[in-house]
């Protein structure tokens, strides 16, 4: 088990639990990040921060900040 | 923001009893995610006429188009904020929500809704669309952008999506105009009530919408379960409720939020659970998977170059200055062509009027004012032009990806860099370009900061000072004074509005750092009806609200600035050296208030040298004897200790209106007639300004004091007409003004109390 911003380019995974503000956990529920949800890690920014992941079919990015808040399973 | 709640509870008026009679409807709402083409179906829809009011008590814009659909029947379209979910974290949100619970007093229910789908992202979108059709209203499905679903291969089967979802579904792609003949044909004629698929919550949470729901079905709220969850879910406040549907309610939405067994905050999460399962369900029936899953969409090619490491990063600065450079050059020529129209129509006023009051109060008060309003408009529609094409193509969300880390740093959004960019044109169009900020506290920090970046009306007395008092050596063989003085104003700018960004981050607008959280969509091509129609909607939106602010303001400054009139004596022509001679009052090197009548008919005849300097003695005479003059007098003793005189006092004032007013101010104070930064005349006449005692007012310690002080003052009224727009107030203006203008003058001090101890004045 990992946190998102530990993965890499290219990695696919599965979101086992999310932690974070409320706030923020319920809007990325809403957008369609819950538990269970496979992604790919598709790049990360070019000064590093933020990182964009493919999820049912967008783009989303996120900080780094709030991906580590994200618990996942590679797949 | 406090509302205002009815006597007796209102029930929304949503169709009463499920048997109600459906009509053609006559308001329809546009609902969607941002990105879906929700704008564009509208703007396909309504065309030019649209209006954009607003929504008492909150700063979101309400957009309300009519929309021909046949011989018989015209519609009004409201288009509702973009959202993710009608659960709201933000005032635009709420709006939506409100308005589809039928909780705003000041819009009705809609009769119908079409909520627009993008086909290529189903899932998420229907995420709002299965929320809204459990609220019961009759509802269309727009699956627009099917074009890019296929081109992904992901075609979406809209029969069985159709079938699955309990209302009608329409295959649109609003960019071509593709479906709009079958939408307003399907809005022309009774649009069905949806039947949409059940969500199966957890049990809990099950039941507490169950028991809320029986309170809102006594008073025969039709259904009650879809309004029932957005209630639960939404974080609606208790008062509310209760104005809204009664004590019972209210009461009852407590209840049920006790017997959910989860947080009141945390049922929204709960709730997004369940609904994903069901949407994977659905979607899982309804979109054709593509053979290759990897296939890399058109958008994924592109987005490896534009956010690659080294070429995103260089296609940014290029796109960037392009950006800069229209506004800051490209903008300036129609900028010059108003101006100069403007000088016509002035000079033609003048010769065809008397003298007087009232063609004073035309051309130097309201022909005057009216130009500082138009002449920001070609800046606004350049900047507006290329925020919309960029935003419309989707690459606005790489831009805000790309500099994400920069502005974090600072504690603003990644959304916040182009605003600010403008901003070194002018703030007004920046601050205007801040509405793509949906975070109400980035968006405010953005706001307040953005003056501080250099813009272009500060060149003028940047460039007066520094040709003036920054003698010109050169060193390391390329590097002027001059030109490191300017580069260093500048990242004084940058500097300042970086530390108060900082600042206000940690103070005002403290609270934990809003996620970025932010969609690519996939790129586009952009709808140039999309362009006019914005551009059009920003330029009236500034002409009608902060137009009216600014020239209200430009009158009242050239009314200052010219009253009390001198009083005039009878004496006939006193020669040149007249204008030289002491004055009662004892100020040196102040001017006579007396002087001769004025000649008449003169204006249109050749002037000599003499009669010229005569007018230049007189404007400068006039100007010290007006209210703008005294206030200019007051105020000597608080910015004497940054070294300057009345005078600049003076100058200060005019340029109070608009930054490069100083140095037209400056040389009718100096009476060096009209004057701008290149005028010799004024150059010398500055040199050889002297205090009472004789000591030299203006050397470089003071001219650098001065240019520090521009540098942080807040000098711009329409700045602060358009930022009452913004934030629906004058608490941010006067705010905005009495800080800047504290850093202004703290800066100010301290480089001149500094400079003078260490001797730096003289040089």
């Amino acid at each position: 088990m990992q946190t998102l911003d530990t993965l890499e380019a290219g990695d696919r995974a599965e979101i086992l639990e999310i932690g974070g503000e409320v706030e923020t956990v319920e809007r990325l529920m809403e957008m369609g990040v819950v538990i269970g949800t496979p992604l790919r890690v598709t790049k990360f920014a070019p000064l590093g921060d933020p990182l964009e992941i493919e999820v049912r079919g967008y783009h989303l990015s996120l900080r780094r900040n709030e991906a580590s808040a994200i618990s996942v399973q590679k797949i | 923001m406090s509302v205002a709640f009815p006597q007796n509870p209102v029930v929304p008026a949503a169709p009463v009893s499920p048997n109600a009679p459906v009509v053609a409807p006559r308001t329809v709402a546009l609902a969607g995610n941002p990105n879906a083409g929700k704008t564009t179906l509208f703007n396909a829809l309504t065309g030019m006429r649209q209006k954009v009011g607003n929504y008492p008590g909150v700063t979101v814009d309400k957009k309300e188009g009519r929309c021909r659909l046949d011989d018989e029947n015209e519609i009004t379209i409201l288009d509702l904020p973009g959202t993710y979910s009608l659960s709201p974290k933000s005032p635009d949100e709420e709006i939506a929500r409100d308005v589809l619970l039928g909780l705003r007093e000041d819009t009705a229910v809609p009769d119908a809704v079409v909520v627009v789908v993008d086909a290529s992202n189903l899932e998420r979108n229907l995420y709002l669309a299965t929320q809204v059709l459990e609220l019961g209203l009759p509802t269309i499905i727009a699956l627009n952008m099917t074009d890019i679903a296929a081109a992904n291969g992901r075609r979406v089967d809209a029969a069985q999506l159709s079938h699955q979802l309990g209302a009608p579904v329409i295959e649109t792609v609003a960019l071509r105009g593709e479906g709009l003949a079958e939408l307003r044909a399907a809005l022309a004629n009774e649009v069905p009530n949806p039947r949409p698929p059940s969500l199966e919550l957890p049990p809990q949470l099950h039941q507490a919408r169950a028991h809320l729901a029986a309170k809102l079905a006594e008073l025969n709220v039709a259904a009650a379960d879809g309004i029932a969850l957005r209630l639960l879910c939404g974080n609606a406040k208790y008062a509310r409720i209760q104005a809204y549907f009664g004590e019972a309610v209210a009461r009852g939405m407590e209840e049920a939020q006790a017997m959910s067994g989860v947080a009141p905050e945390r049922l929204g999460a709960s709730e997004a659970g369940a609904r994903y399962a069901m949407l994977g369900a659905i979607a899982q029936k309804t979109i054709a998977r593509p053979q290759n899953d990897a296939a890399r969409s058109f958008s994924d090619r592109a987005d490896a170059i534009l956010t690659h490491k080294v070429w995103g990063l260089a296609i940014f600065a290029f796109i960037t200055l392009l950006v800069f450079q229209a506004i800051f050059s490209w903008a300036s020529y129609p900028m010059e062509w108003i101006d100069g129209g403007l000088k016509v129509v002035g000079e033609a006023v003048k010769a065809r009027m008397a003298d007087g009051a009232l063609r004073d109060l035309l051309v130097n008060g309201i022909i005057a004012g009216v130009g500082a309003v138009l002449v920001f408009l070609p800046q606004i529609l350049v900047l507006f032009f290329f925020i919309g094409l960029l935003e419309d193509t989707g690459y606005m969300a790489r831009a805000a990806f790309l500099m994400d880390r920069l502005m974090a740093r600072v504690g603003l959004h990644g959304r916040a860099f182009i605003p600010l960019l403008s901003s070194f044109a002018c703030a007004i169009p920046g601050i205007m370009a801040t509405r793509t900020i949906s975070n109400r506290r980035d968006r405010m920090t953005t706001i307040l900061i953005a003056p501080l970046m250099t813009c272009s009306a500060r060149l003028p007395v940047y460039t007066l000072m520094i040709a003036t008092f920054i003698p010109a050596t050169r060193f390391w063989g390329i590097f002027s004074l001059p030109a490191m003085v300017m580069f260093s104003l500048y990242l004084a700018g940058v500097l300042a509005a970086m530390g108060a960004a900082l600042v206000f981050k940690k103070t005002l607008f403290k609270g934990p750092p809003p996620p970025l959280m932010l969609e690519l969509p996939p790129y586009k091509i952009p709808s140039i009806r999309n362009l006019v129609t914005t551009m059009w909607e920003r330029a009236s939106m500034f002409l009608k609200r902060a137009g009216t602010v600014i020239l209200a303001i430009s009158i009242v400054l050239w009314f200052l600035l010219s009253y009390p009139k001198i009083p005039i004596t009878g004496a006939p022509d006193i020669s040149p050296a007249a204008g030289m001679h002491r004055d009662p009052a004892g100020k040196a090197d102040g001017m006579a208030p007396i002087v001769e009548a004025p000649s008449d008919g003169a204006e249109n005849d050749a002037k000599s040298d003499a009669e010229k300097a005569r007018e230049d003695r007189l404007a400068a005479a006039q100007l010290d004897y007006s209210f703008g003059g005294r206030i200019g007098h007051a105020i000597e003793p608080l910015i004497k200790p940054l070294g300057f005189n009345w005078k600049i006092g003076i100058g200060l004032i005019g340029a109070m209106s608009a930054r490069e007013v100083f140095v037209s101010t400056m040389g009718t104070v100096y009476s060096v007639g009209e004057a701008d930064e290149e005028s010799v005349s004024l150059k010398d006449a500055l040199r050889g300004d002297k205090w009472p005692d004789g000591r030299p007012v203006w050397n470089t310690l003071v001219a650098v004091s001065l240019l520090v002080y521009f540098v942080f003052a807040m000098q711009c009224l329409s700045t602060l007409a358009v930022v009452r727009r913004e934030t629906g107030g004058w608490k941010w203006p006067l705010f905005m003004q009495v800080y800047m203008t504290g850093l202004a003058w703290l800066a100010s001090f301290a480089i001149y109390q500094i400079g003078s101890y260490f001797g730096w004045g003289f040089k």
